[in-house]
């Protein structure tokens, strides 16, 4: 996944090497992307969200996404919460468009608020939720309107956790780990190797250093995050969103650096 | 029956604060062929009687599949029953759809019933000439309901429709303490001892004019039901064993009351 | 390609590669590639139908399981490659017209129909496609195995066997060999088979997706073989099979089994 949502929904340029690693990513198949034309209009993401990361544990699932939308590379928003609590058993993440995000939440909140008022014993769990967002999503994208979203869908109920990603081609998957944006590049292997065939075993305190310590390495290297996020927990006692929080970390490295500013020698 | 001032038009009460159109629909249900639905803890069934014209004629159909778990019975206008059950399957499916789940079956019926009340209200339109027993099961369990052209739904233990109901409804509320726990078998048994209350004296229930709907985990007499045990109807030699299973009717049919056959209309 | 928009801001252009951003798709672009392979292989009296369970991404797996293989009825199996969300909505939309279908006619759709039905679907996309590459695998009427292919906008032919997908190119090539027996000549007197026994094409499925995992990025992580029996069809090939379950509904005599594998997950 590209970590700028500018680039979201764009096509992959194969053979732009990024990374300069020539000749090796030389690939003609995407040079000409066959659906250039035929396509009505423009649209682009402007306040921002960045990654968003969600395990499966034992009791459940944990996500987190921090507290800032950027405009560009200005911090513009720096306490936005991007978790959402969607009905008893669900919280849904997002990263990309935040004015899309407040859009989707309003959209859930009137739903939520309508299987209510039926007050006939049905309720809509994260599986429902999931599968709604998913349509939603890939209708607007079939209008070529999207929301400039990638969502990340967690959730508990009858015994079953569930854990799911929506994005705004109408992509969908679900997966024991989830990382959106940057931290699909930077959190996921670590999130894989931590969780993958731990899911039934992990503690909630162990998932939590999980997360925690995959948010600080994004806030190390992700220059759209900050070191102020939220952690949700959804687990057979329902969802949790905490307060911000904050991680110690360490810059003492820095000064040891050679070769930029003044530092030259 | 006779006319009234105030029949023409379903939009117009009569002094005495009535829908004589309302009523004239739900004397439609009362012609059609009786259905029955019971309930326990565990199953959802409807019996149907089907009519034939003639020796030459099939078997009309009673009972319609909406999805995997919901199933109807019907009596009164069959063309009514089906752009009816057309509605119910769109909405069954539109729900799969769009939230990946099995339709719940109140907001099924709510949905019918809604669609009813319209044509009990506004100008130039006439209700629908059919009464429905519904079966379904959902996150709550299994569920019976009656619609009628009225508008009107209301979820039962058992309940009957159509012709002479009124002896098969009388046998339920003799019996319908007992069917909370009560096998699909036995359940099935007191479905037929109800329907066969309805037919003339000298009719029987046979595997030619008998339906029988499910839904719930599988009879020991049925094969390859999926462990969900989805909606399916029962008819012809799949129905014999249960035929079998009918305690024989010593003493007649007790006689029914005279308003059941032709509702009269007292001004 | 329009012309470059902006010259290099320092030193010269690399002869081979742009090192500056090139032409710029300012438009949004509604599909994307999901990667992974699927095939199918018709027998005498059944069909197979596989598919790797990798999604992907680019360079990213999104996730190690997602299905790409559908049972639609106990005689029809459908496998779908491509964009992944036009993939999934495509059946599910495959899926409701076959209900329709069992309302009206109280049974399940014949293959060929269903085939018919899927280019019909297709078509009527022609200018805003669909970006699916549909194998359909199954038994006909008459109780032989079949597998149709399709491309995107709907053209479709019945075969013996057919990959798509990522992996096309290595796994066709493969099977052209070792099931049309291209590039193959018949010892003196003898000929080459019409049909594969069941138990020979599932060693081939099998060793083609190994293939692709070691070959093709995209491929990988999990395997899953659908086999449809005909009607009185011998289960004996798929007798003490590891993971295999059967996933037959009715009991029209037609049979639908899966089988279910790893792959290399790097």
């Amino acid at each position: 996944m590209d970590h700028f949502p500018t680039n979201w929904g764009r096509p992959r340029n194969d053979a732009f090497d990024a990374y300069g690693t020539y000749p090796i990513a030389q690939h003609p198949r995407n040079a000409v992307d066959v659906f250039a034309d035929g396509v009505q209009r423009t649209q682009q993401p402007i306040v921002t969200g960045t990654s968003v990361l969600a395990i499966k544990y034992k009791d459940g699932i944990m996500m987190a996404a921090d507290n800032l939308a950027s405009y560009g590379s200005l911090a513009r928003f720096k306490d936005v919460q991007r978790l959402h609590p969607v009905g008893d058993y669900t919280v849904i993440g997002a990263g990309g468009d935040m004015s899309d995000f407040q859009y989707i939440q309003q959209m859930l909140e009137e739903l939520v608020t309508e299987e209510f008022a039926s007050q006939d014993g049905h309720t809509l769990g994260p599986v429902e939720i999931h599968e709604y967002m998913s349509h939603v999503m890939y209708a607007r994208r079939s209008k070529i309107n999207p929301l400039w979203n990638s969502l990340v869908i967690g959730g508990f109920k009858n015994g079953k956790s569930f854990l799911s990603y929506v994005d705004l081609l109408g992509t969908t998957y679900t997966a024991s780990t989830i990382a959106t944006g940057y931290g699909s590049m930077i959190a996921q292997p670590l999130l894989r190797k931590a969780v993958e065939g731990n899911e039934t075993t992990l503690t909630e305190e162990e998932a939590l250093k999980i997360i925690e310590s995959s948010m600080r390495v994004l806030f190390y290297r992700d220059a759209r995050s900050i070191n102020k996020f939220q952690v949700a927990t959804i687990t057979e006692k329902g969802a949790t969103i905490s307060e911000s929080r904050h991680l110690e970390t360490s810059w003492s490295f820095a000064e040891g650096i050679r070769g930029y500013g003044s530092q030259t020698q | 029956m006779f006319r009234n001032t105030y029949d023409s038009d379903n939009t117009v009460f009569s002094p005495q604060g009535r829908l004589h159109q309302v009523e004239y629909a739900l004397e439609a249900v009362k012609q059609g062929s009786a259905a029955v639905g019971l309930r326990s803890k565990t199953h959802s069934i409807l019996l149907a009687l089907k009519r034939s014209t003639g020796e030459l004629a099939s078997y009309q159909q009673k009972m319609f599949r909406i999805d995997d778990h919901v199933g109807i019975a019907i009596a009164g206008l069959t063309s009514d029953a089906r752009v009816l059950s057309n509605f119910m399957r769109q909405h069954a499916m539109s729900s799969r759809m769009l939230f990946n789940r099995p339709v719940p079956v109140n907001r099924l019926v709510s949905a019918i019933a809604d669609k009813a009340q319209v044509n009990t209200q506004e100008y130039g339109r006439r209700p629908y000439g059919v009464g429905f027993l519904v079966i379904g099961q959902d996150q709550t369990g299994p569920h019976l309901y009656e619609f009628s052209p009225s508008g009107n739904s209301y979820e039962y233990f058992a309940m009957s429709i159509g012709a002479r109901s009124q002896s098969a409804k009388t046998y339920l509320e003799k019996h319908y303490k007992s069917f909370a726990d009560c096998t699909l078998e036995e359940l099935i048994k007191h479905g037929l001892h109800a329907l066969r209350e309805t037919l003339q004296q000298d009719k029987e229930l046979t595997i030619n004019n008998t339906s029988i709907g499910i839904v719930g985990p599988s009879s020991a007499h049925e094969e390859a039901v999926p462990p969900a045990g989805p909606f399916r109807i029962l008819e012809g030699e799949k129905i014999q064993v249960f035929l079998d299973s009918m305690v024989p009717k010593d003493a007649p049919a007790p006689t029914t009351t005279a308003g059941d056959e032709d509702v009269q209309m007292a001004e | 390609m329009p012309a470059m928009l902006s010259t290099q801001p320092h030193g010269l252009p690399h002869p081979h590669m742009q090192t500056e951003q090139g032409p710029q798709q300012r438009q949004f672009n509604p599909y994307t590639e999901n990667g992974g392979t699927i095939l199918a292989i018709a027998g005498k009296d059944f069909s197979v139908i596989a598919g790797d369970t990798r999604q992907s991404e680019g360079y990213s797996i999104q996730t190690r399981y997602a299905p790409k293989v559908f049972r639609l009825t106990d005689r029809a199996v459908l496998a779908v490659n491509g964009f992944a969300a036009d993939g999934n909505m495509f059946v599910k939309k495959v899926r409701q017209r076959l209900e329709w279908y069992r309302h009206a006619h109280a049974k399940d759709m014949p293959l060929r129909a269903i085939a018919r039905l899927i280019q019909t679907m297709l078509y009527a996309r022609r200018f805003f496609p669909y970006y699916v590459y549909n194998i359909l695998g199954g038994i006909e009427e008459d109780g032989s195995g079949a597998v149709y292919s399709f491309d995107p906008v709907g053209s479709y032919e019945r075969e013996a066997c057919r990959a798509a997908g990522a992996a096309q190119s290595l796994v066709q090539p493969f099977l052209d060999n070792q099931i049309y027996f291209k590039n193959q000549t018949p010892a003196p007197g003898t000929s080459h088979p019409t049909h594969l026994p069941l138990p020979t094409v599932l060693k081939l499925v099998i060793d083609s997706f190994t293939g692709a995992t070691e070959r093709h990025i995209e491929v990988g992580d999990g395997l899953e073989i659908y086999v449809v029996l005909a009607k009185g069809a011998s289960t004996q090939a798929l007798e003490g099979i590891r993971g295999i379950q059967e996933t037959t509904v009715t009991n029209d005599g037609e049979r639908v089994f899966i089988i279910q594998r790893e792959l290399k997950k790097d």
